[in-house]
């Protein structure tokens, strides 16, 4: 999997040299052009006071922005295991099973993010009771199953739309080369289904990060919360400004590259 | 180059597969209403007619992919209509080779992959073994040059080359063909037909679902002739394309392309048979 994160860049000819070569990424030009700047305001002691209390926030931020990875990663974990679970029963011959599947889909995917995650975090106790043990219930986990439960009825609808869309003379094929029917479904049916699943759950992520900015509304300490903190604690106009466009650039520069990868995933997925 | 082991074409009238009054329906829509089909080894048996008279139908029920509610398959003593465990319809289709009209390869596999896979997780042969007999099949497809593709990377002719080779990959006794040329462009159709021209050289048995009224002719031993769900004639292809006893057969035979271009021009199929270079080679 590991050269897949290359991206394949055109070739270009007539480069004057290999050190040229970098200056053609819009993006690190932008890093480059950053880096003079930052080292500019240094050398000549001018660097804005706004800057240098960012600078001063900085770890502070990126402990918070940590705490949303955390949060969206576990969130994406639950909601896999849990989504392809659902759309298991969804597929199941029992009709019961399937109705219940299919509720459980139909409740998740029409609730707002939000309101899920106020739900988990105030309506499940502060700490479980579990005979004498008692087990502390933090918020960021609350939040976690507040992110996963709506991911995991999204998670259920791809599983079952790649399923689903695996033509059923791919199993005739299988059948008739003698497989057996949890093989055809182990090593015809499954691979095929990841492939096409992907982008559509690298998309999911994408978006589960970014809906994980909400955990500061119920008290966890994210980046957004840090940043807030922040904020009311300078109380200057320029470096609230300033902060939250740099929460801004974080996101981005977390989720872009995924972005990126899922359209490369399709590109490719649309040549075999 | 003779990789298909068979037996000479016995004395002896014992057929391979015979089926005897086979009836098969879908809800209200009868297919099948008392097919009688006997397939001796060795033999290729064509089976003629217009669509949906049930040609396919009858190649299903062959490898059990379809159960007839009434009537008795019968592949070398095996009775397919009566085959219940997964394991009973394993043991069948180890033995029967079937090729789809739209290839239906595993485009997640490579080709090589494709012909090694059932081999190895079916046969439980060793991946080296498995892999020197795929190069071995490719080859008499012409596709070893292509064995590292995907199957989205070839074309119709050359999927539907590999698909054969798959299929011939658990080395069947028998081997079905259903439309196998019937989605292809036609300039694709004849290195199909002359791949499946050599297995029948080689003394493997095969039935062919065919819409080639000039290939029916030139390969089969026998060519039965349906239509809405029964057989209206059988016989040797000379007669059959010849001098056909029913009105109906006459009639289909008129309104087929083969069998037009037979009157009027050379087939550029029989053309492609007879001068390909490759073909001579082997």
């Amino acid at each position: 999997m590991a050269n897949e994160l290359a991206w394949k860049k055109p070739q270009r000819e007539a480069c004057p040299g290999v050190l040229m070569a970098p200056l053609r990424d819009p993006w690190f030009v932008l890093l480059l052009a950053l880096a003079v700047l930052g080292v500019t305001w240094t050398a000549t002691a001018t660097t804005p006071a706004a800057v240098k209390l960012l600078w001063h926030w900085a770890p502070a931020l990126l402990r918070g922005l940590g705490m949303n990875i955390q949060l969206s990663v576990l969130a994406m974990a639950l909601g896999t295991v849990l989504g392809l679970f659902v759309g298991a029963l969804s597929l199941s011959p029992s009709s019961l099973l399937r109705r219940l599947a299919r509720g459980y889909v139909l409740a998740f995917r029409n609730a707002p993010i939000l309101v899920l995650v106020y739900f988990t975090t105030y309506v499940f106790p502060f700490e479980l009771s579990l005979a004498s043990w008692r087990v502390p219930f933090p918020d960021w986990i609350k939040v976690v199953i507040g992110l996963g439960l709506p991911a995991s009825a999204i998670v259920a609808e791809i599983f079952r739309g790649a399923i689903q869309s695996i033509p059923s003379a791919q199993w005739e094929a299988a059948q008739s080369l003698a497989f057996r029917r949890g093989q055809i479904f182990r090593m015809i049916v499954l691979p095929q289904c990841v492939r096409r699943m992907l982008p559509s759950w690298m998309n999911l992520y994408a978006s589960i990060t970014m809906s994980t900015s909400l955990a500061s509304l119920v008290g966890v300490h994210d980046l957004v919360d840090t940043a807030t903190i922040a904020s009311n604690t300078v109380n200057r106009t320029d470096f609230t400004i300033l902060i939250y466009f740099t929460l801004l650039a974080l996101f981005f520069a977390y989720c872009y590259p995924i972005a990126r990868w899922t359209r490369h995933l399709e590109r490719r997925h649309a040549h075999h | 180059m003779r990789i298909i082991e068979t037996a000479a074409k016995p004395a002896s009238r014992a057929p391979l597969v015979s089926l005897r009054d086979v009836h098969l329906a879908f809800g209200d829509a009868e297919v099948l209403k008392g097919i009688d089909v006997d397939v001796g080894r060795g033999e290729a048996v064509s089976i003629i007619g217009p669509s949906g008279s049930g040609k396919s139908t009858i190649l299903r029920c062959i490898t059990g992919l379809l159960r007839p509610q009434r009537g008795a398959i019968d592949v070398d003593g095996v009775r397919v209509d009566a085959l219940t465990t997964e394991a009973q319809f394993i043991g069948l289709r180890k033995r029967v080779g079937f090729v789809f009209q739209q290839y239906n390869l595993f485009p997640h596999l490579s080709v090589l992959e494709n012909l090694v896979i059932s081999p190895i997780k079916v046969a439980g042969q060793p991946r080296g073994q498995a892999v020197a007999q795929a190069r071995e099949l490719l080859a008499k497809v012409r596709m070893d040059h292509k064995e590292s593709a995907y199957p989205g990377e070839l074309s119709g002719g050359q999927q539907q080359r590999v698909a054969i080779a798959r299929a011939l990959a658990l080395r069947p006794e028998l081997i079905l063909f259903d439309e196998v040329t019937s989605a292809l462009d036609p300039e694709m159709v004849g290195e199909v037909l002359t791949v499946i021209s050599d297995l029948v050289d080689d003394g493997l048995t095969c039935v062919l679902v065919t819409h080639e009224m000039r290939f029916a002719e030139e390969v089969s031993d026998t060519v039965y002739f349906t239509e809405a769900g029964r057989i209206v004639e059988s016989g040797p292809p000379s007669r059959i394309f010849g001098s056909p006893d029913s009105d109906r057969t006459r009639a289909f035979l008129r309104r087929s392309a083969g069998a037009v271009a037979r009157v009027s021009q050379p087939d550029p199929i029989t053309e492609y048979l007879r001068f390909d270079p490759l073909r001579l080679a082997v």
